[in-house]
């Protein structure tokens, strides 16, 4: 192996994984787009040493995470998942015919110590997990990896109109999952 | 006069995008007078500002390591795809 990979693994393999982690909160998942991005990396002829490395490799795991993220997104076509009408019948369960609150949303409570941080994280990857693939993986790309929505757009190729009613979808399952199973509600 | 349904629609999309002037006021109106969708805010809200806060956490914490046996694999297939 040559110097610089072989550096690159000590010096910044756990700051990626802890990057990739925090993403994807998937530790096989994050293992897995580390392998990736220094397979990636040492192909690449294209670091010449003027940025740092660990900017320069966080790169190129920002691009595998969001791979990731689109494989799931387009395994379906987003029309089989969405109903573009004004009235979207999946949102039935929370409002009645004149559009008002079925079940009027509680206050959360925001954790507090590392402690409920930890709770917190568990019920909401719960939470995550019972959502359709395809509404988690774009709520994960927007409120997770904070990429913004032209750049959600461009990179799913999807319009406007379809993130932000996937975006919605997925709030409102969450919230409603987080207000039943966390405490703090 | 917006529905509850619709104020949630926007407060969703604010999160994303400014809303337009028209749709900044009705969901104006409409927050002055439901403390239903003022809590439905305040949860998106909460939502987004754990995440972030967890975000920041789990990535600076320098106790969470590529566990060993990890780094040995990613160790042989870099090996094995040197040239």
């Amino acid at each position: 192996m040559t110097g610089n990979t072989h550096d690159w693994l000590n010096e910044h393999g756990d700051y990626l994984y802890r990057f990739a982690l925090a993403r994807l909160r998937d530790p096989h998942l994050a293992e897995d787009v580390v392998q990736e991005t220094m397979l990636a990396a040492i192909k690449s002829n294209s670091f010449e040493g003027e940025s740092s490395a660990r900017t320069w490799l966080t790169g190129i795991l920002k691009h595998k995470i969001i791979d990731l993220q689109r494989k799931q997104i387009r395994e379906q076509p987003v029309s089989d998942l969405i109903n573009l009408d004004a009235e979207d019948s999946s949102m039935d369960d929370f409002f009645d015919q004149s559009g008002h609150w079925l079940d009027k949303p509680q206050t959360l409570n925001m954790p507090e110590n590392s402690l409920e941080q930890k709770q917190f994280l568990s019920v909401l990857d719960a939470c995550m997990n019972k959502l359709p693939k395809k509404l988690k993986a774009i709520f994960m790309l927007r409120d997770v990896h904070d990429e913004d929505n032209e750049f959600i757009c461009k990179e799913l190729d999807i319009s406007t109109t379809n993130a932000w009613v996937m975006l919605y979808r997925a709030r409102m399952g969450l919230r409603k999952c987080l207000e039943l199973n966390w405490i703090g509600a | 006069m917006l529905t509850c349904k619709q104020a949630s629609q926007l407060i969703s999309q604010s999160l994303d995008h400014p809303l337009s002037w028209s749709q900044r006021m009705q969901l104006k109106l409409h927050l002055l007078m439901c403390s239903a969708c003022n809590r439905f805010k305040q949860q998106l809200h909460l939502l987004r500002a754990a995440l972030k806060r967890i975000r920041d956490q789990i990535e600076n914490d320098s106790s969470i390591q590529l566990p060993s046996d990890v780094k040995a694999r990613i160790e042989r297939e870099l090996e094995s795809n040197q040239l």
